[in-house]
């Protein structure tokens, strides 16, 4: 305690750091030290394991990737991305030089730009699939949190739906796969379509698959709010929306979040099947195009994607409790 | 003063239970004047808060009704506040926000911006909780908690003010604390107020009236005693004033004597504990 208070009187940029370095070290250096020591150990135990097995693992494409080759080719998709930018950039100032070229002889001409054709690269397919999944979520959310609400409200429709939702809560994405896909392209037809066909089919089975958790926390979310301030509400008379949106709704955020977390990570999951099904582009495709590629590096490379997926359906996961920790009371 | 402000005619309360119909209440008859300030007392199960939740209009007696002002009490309302027992603050919103909640809903279309805001101010500032008005019900004590309680139902202007067990959760120096306030703020706005309450000294020390019920099942009003003392009260020189002490007495008889339960039989126990049947729970349902 001492030193934290001679430092904290200093000023200056030594003062400074002192008193940063104080605040880091302040809760217990050796309990800090330990919280990282621990997962480092089992990271390092994992990675030893790995490297030890996958040599004694053999397939028709060699041996199974250590963690060397998977970091090797790790970065070689790295390259690969960059390189493929490099050549969209010049692509396009090319044309772009032969667009004012044109113009200049003829200002009239009619000049267009056409996109770089190549094919996505990893990262694109990796941004592909985000986009898709929030999309599904997103519309997931949008119908699962008002339809629960109404659910936890009234009794007589929970009892109706019930045994549906008890139905369609199992079902798995490839089996919504084909009759989406089926359905989207029966439907969906526009000379100047806003999204790809490919595109929707991955949204609207993520969707399916995901809104099931938050449908359900929120009824239940709703259900459980205490009697006292739904009695509050009825001695203030107040309207039904607004005894929803003020009342029902911050009541039940808490259980609402719950359910969206849960439902993020399904619609993850659920959504690199859908993409390796149904060759929509997206982190799911680039892991079955690998694998039809048959190439030494297949594996490596598929075992990279695996890496990444689980890195970002964790991220996803902290970015939700970041926001609940925002948004609901109880934090 | 021979028209009453309040008034309950023959009212039968009966649950639906499995095993047939449970009568919780039977041909309650109750007048209550404007300003009055009414104690129920009985013990736990007794039907006390049905009958409260009957006025307020959460409930539907099975039979008999309520009027209120000549109007029949069928549906909750804001001129029949009602205080819970565990404050039922909004744990989302600021001590601020919970009584706006109110006053919005209530004087939305009769006062300006400003005044609801100086409305909700003034009545906090009467519980002496204007300094938290920023602050979360969780981050509060239980006592401030329900002084807000009081402030949020005081803000609807009510022409009764019900309270259920409004100091039934506290310590004891909190309660007397918030007993002292009530009788205050009951003497400047001279609200009519109808209180249930488990301790026969705060029904003796804040009422007018103390109505004694009889035990369920079919519990009626047993005694219904006028406390006829001046105001203000103060609960240290009432200690050895003849006529509380008598009150109080009267009180613990009925209770003790006349009403005992069987659960309680143990003679010179201070207060009933929380002993509730199972008939009872259905009459607190």
């Amino acid at each position: 305690m001492t030193t934290l208070t001679t430092s904290a009187s200093e000023t200056g940029a030594p003062g400074l750091f002192r008193r940063l370095f104080a605040r880091l070290s302040v809760p217990d250096p050796a309990s800090a030290g330990k919280r990282l020591l621990l997962p480092l150990i089992g990271i390092l135990a994992f990675l030893g394991f790995w490297h030890l097995a996958a040599p004694q693992v053999n397939t028709s494409l060699g041996a199974f990737p250590g963690p060397a080759q998977v970091w090797e080719q790790g970065g070689q998709l790295w390259q690969e991305h960059l390189n493929q930018r490099a050549r969209a950039d010049k692509f396009v100032t090319m044309q772009e030089q032969r667009n004012q070229r044109i113009l200049e002889k003829d200002p009239d001409a009619d000049v267009r730009i056409r996109p770089y054709p190549g094919a996505p690269t990893f990262l694109d397919q990796v941004g592909t699939s985000l986009i898709t999944v929030l999309c599904g979520f997103a519309l997931a959310t949008l119908i699962a949190v008002p339809l629960g609400i109404v659910i936890g409200l009234n009794r007589h429709f929970q009892a109706a739906v019930n045994p549906l939702i008890q139905i369609f809560k199992p079902v798995s994405p490839l089996a919504w796969l084909p009759l989406v896909t089926m359905v989207v392209s029966a439907t969906y037809v526009s000379d100047d379509p806003m999204f790809e066909k490919s595109f929707l089919t991955s949204m609207i089975t993520v969707t399916l698959c995901s809104l099931w958790p938050t449908l359900i926390n929120t009824s239940v979310g709703v259900l459980a709010v205490d009697p006292d301030l739904l009695n509050v509400s009825r001695v203030l008379r107040l309207s039904f929306w607004t005894h929803v949106r003020k009342v029902v709704l911050p009541a039940s955020v808490p259980m609402i979040f719950t359910g969206l977390r849960v439902s993020l990570g399904i619609a993850w999951m659920v959504l690199i099947a859908a993409e390796m099904l149904a060759q929509s582009p997206g982190l799911g495709k680039f892991v079955w195009d690998e694998f039809q590629n048959g190439s030494s590096q297949s594996l490596s490379r598929i075992m990279v994607a695996v890496l990444v997926i689980g890195f970002i359906g964790f991220l996803l996961d902290r970015v939700m409790l970041l926001i609940q920790k925002k948004v609901a009371w109880n934090e | 003063m021979n028209k009453s402000h309040l008034e309950l005619t023959g009212v039968e309360m009966a649950f639906e239970t499995p095993k047939g119909p449970f009568v919780a209440l039977e041909n309650i008859n109750l007048k209550i004047h404007k300003g009055e300030f009414v104690s129920l007392i009985g013990h736990s199960g007794c039907g006390k808060s049905t009958v409260l939740n009957i006025v307020a209009g959460l409930l539907q007696s099975t039979r008999g009704g309520c009027v209120l002002d000549g109007h029949e009490v069928n549906s909750p309302g804001p001129e029949r506040a009602v205080v819970f027992q565990n404050h039922a603050l909004m744990p989302w919103l600021t001590v601020y926000e919970n009584v706006e909640l109110a006053v919005q809903q209530v004087f939305r279309k009769t006062m300006t911006r400003q005044e609801r805001r100086d409305w909700i101010l003034h009545n906090l500032e009467l519980v002496n909780m204007a300094h938290a008005a920023g602050k979360r019900p969780g981050e509060i004590s239980g006592g401030m908690a329900q002084r807000v309680g009081i402030a949020r139902a005081l803000a609807m202007k009510p022409s009764v003010l019900l309270m259920d067990e409004p100091f039934g959760a506290l310590d004891a120096l909190t309660r007397a604390h918030l007993q002292d306030s009530l009788m205050e703020i009951q003497q400047e706005l001279n609200n009519t107020v109808i209180m249930i309450t488990h301790d026969v000294d705060e029904a003796v020390l804040l009422s007018d009236r103390i109505i004694m019920m009889t035990n369920g099942p079919a519990a009626t009003v047993g005694e219904d005693l006028h406390i006829d003392m001046p105001r203000p009260r103060n609960r240290v020189a009432l200690a050895d004033n003849s006529a509380y002490v008598h009150y109080r007495q009267e009180v613990l008889r009925f209770l003790y004597e006349k009403q005992r339960k069987l659960e309680t039989l143990k003679p010179g126990r201070g207060r009933s504990s929380e002993d509730t049947p199972a008939t009872a729970q259905a009459a607190r349902a």
